[in-house]
């Protein structure tokens, strides 16, 4: 029997809530229409960055129960991750919710990662009611992967800009909203990239391997997808998965796209784009799926990558994995 | 083609991709800010020993140096001196303010870690490779300093 890395979700899981929050700099950006919530002051009220971005998650989590007409105890199960060390805007942010919690970590593939899994529950008829979600911020990610904040260096060209927001999402077993018709899990690819500036190279051979297993998978085209869209490759990865998947004999046309290329304008120099598990979340639960409901797109191949890196391995010279899901969520019937 | 082949021709594949910083325009703002600090330091050094010409040079020298030590450490505080640096790159990097700045830094990042485990501890994560080195190099000039 072949290895299973797709599954179709029969029972049609609904996202029957959606959720975006982000920061001042993002509220400036190409999608600054249709956030739900832009903060004024990316600490949002808080003493520290780490609490600013528990905030921001517990907010887009609230956000996204009542914009489902729901109420907090009416939620099952709550999926969610972050990219700081163990995960802890997530776990933290999970203390005042009565729910269970499983944490998961994708880097940034974890949108997809949380909605992959969350459906795959919901379409078992396991749980009624489960929360995806996940945030990323660029103060508590620049300072556990990079430099200070303060310090006077260049970046360069191949760096990226974390996003500093939070995006959720409500599954439901029936309701009004965009299906989860099927997800591919992605496997950890590492093409022997060792540069911790340039994640866009890093994840692009893990997008390719993860659309050739659901286009095989699935039998479908890039032409069935109205939208297909990855998380955060940049401007340079994206144009890299391009080549590859061109290498594979697929012509990637203008309905892919990279969210995090999307993300800036070009005055916000953001060099090769946004990066962060917030880039695609904010932009799938705000842009995408406003343009699902209003029928804009009927169906769309979301695929967020993650670099799983550390930098402790990073230093020690390992080179980085990268991992990518993709997830289909097409229009639901009125 | 295996593992380590395909590794190869994508690392190279990538090198070529990658956009370049652009060496001329990088190189002037470098050296435009870094002789303007230059320039300010010795405008400053002018004035101490005009004020106070029983000074000494070595002793003018020092006050200098706290100056634009103070200079650089108060910019990092208000937010400005990274913009600078994201303009100059090297060119605020390498005068004694980019030392400062590199000190500064850190320290206003970790100061919610505490004064012990987060500020001090935390200080020289930038600055302290180069003050090992300084110090090792030091060690092995006055070495041949005692043969010569």
């Amino acid at each position: 029997m072949a290895k299973i890395q797709t599954v179709k979700f029969k029972n049609r899981p609904v996202i029957i809530g959606s959720y975006s929050i982000v920061g001042p700099k993002e509220g400036q950006g190409n999608f600054k229409n249709y956030f739900d919530y832009i903060m004024q002051d990316d600490r949002f009220g808080e003493k520290t960055y780490e609490q600013a971005e528990k905030k921001m998650i517990q907010h887009a989590i609230i956000g996204a129960i009542e914009k489902a007409h729901l109420k907090t105890s009416d939620v099952d199960l709550l999926l969610a991750g972050d990219l700081l060390n163990q995960i802890i805007s997530s776990s933290y942010a999970a203390r005042d919710f009565s729910c269970a919690y499983l944490g998961l970590f994708g880097a940034c593939s974890t949108m997809a990662e949380s909605i992959a899994v969350g459906a795959s529950l919901v379409n078992g008829g396991l749980f009624n009611n489960v929360v995806c979600s996940t945030a990323s911020h660029f103060s508590t990610a620049e300072r556990q992967f990079r430099f200070p904040l303060e310090l006077g260096n260049q970046r360069p060209p191949t760096s990226q800009w974390t996003v500093t927001g939070a995006g959720s999402c409500v599954l439901a077993q029936s309701g009004k909203g965009p299906i989860v018709t099927s997800a591919t899990f992605g496997k950890v690819i590492d093409w022997g990239i060792n540069d911790v500036n340039d994640m866009g190279a890093v994840m692009a051979p893990a997008a390719m391997d993860t659309m050739l297993t659901h286009f095989r998978d699935t039998k479908t085209t890039p032409d069935d997808y109205d939208l297909i869209v990855t998380g955060d490759l940049g401007k340079l990865g994206s144009e890299i998965l391009i080549d590859l998947m061109e290498d594979q004999g697929i012509k990637l046309g203008l309905n892919y796209n990279d969210c995090g290329q999307m993300y800036f304008t070009r005055e916000q120099s953001a060099l090769s784009g946004g990066s962060g598990c917030g880039c695609c979340a904010t932009v799938l639960n705000s842009f995408i799926m406003k343009k699902l409901q209003d029928g804009k797109y009927k169906k769309v191949l979301f695929m967020p990558t993650g670099a799983l890196m550390s930098t402790t391995a990073a230093q020690q010279g390992e080179t980085i994995p990268g991992i990518c899901h993709a997830v289909v969520i097409e229009r639901g019937e009125e | 083609m295996d593992a380590k082949q395909r590794n190869e021709a994508y690392n190279n594949y990538v090198k070529a991709k990658i956009p370049k910083t652009r060496p001329w325009p990088t190189l002037f703002y470098s050296f435009l800010v870094g002789g303007i600090i230059c320039c300010l330091g010795q405008g400053i050094n002018d004035l101490i020993l005009l004020w106070f010409p029983n000074m000494a040079q070595q002793t003018a020298w020092g006050y200098t140096l706290i100056i634009l030590i103070f200079l650089a450490s108060f910019l990092t505080g208000i937010g400005v001196y990274d913009k600078i640096g994201k303009f100059a790159g090297g060119g605020s990097i390498v005068p004694i303010t980019g030392f400062s700045n590199s000190i500064t830094s850190p320290a206003l990042e970790f100061k919610h870690e505490g004064i012990i485990y987060g500020l001090c501890v935390k200080m020289f994560t930038i600055a302290g490779p180069v003050i090992v080195s300084g110090v090792v190099a030091s060690v092995l000039v006055g070495i041949i300093y005692l043969f010569i």
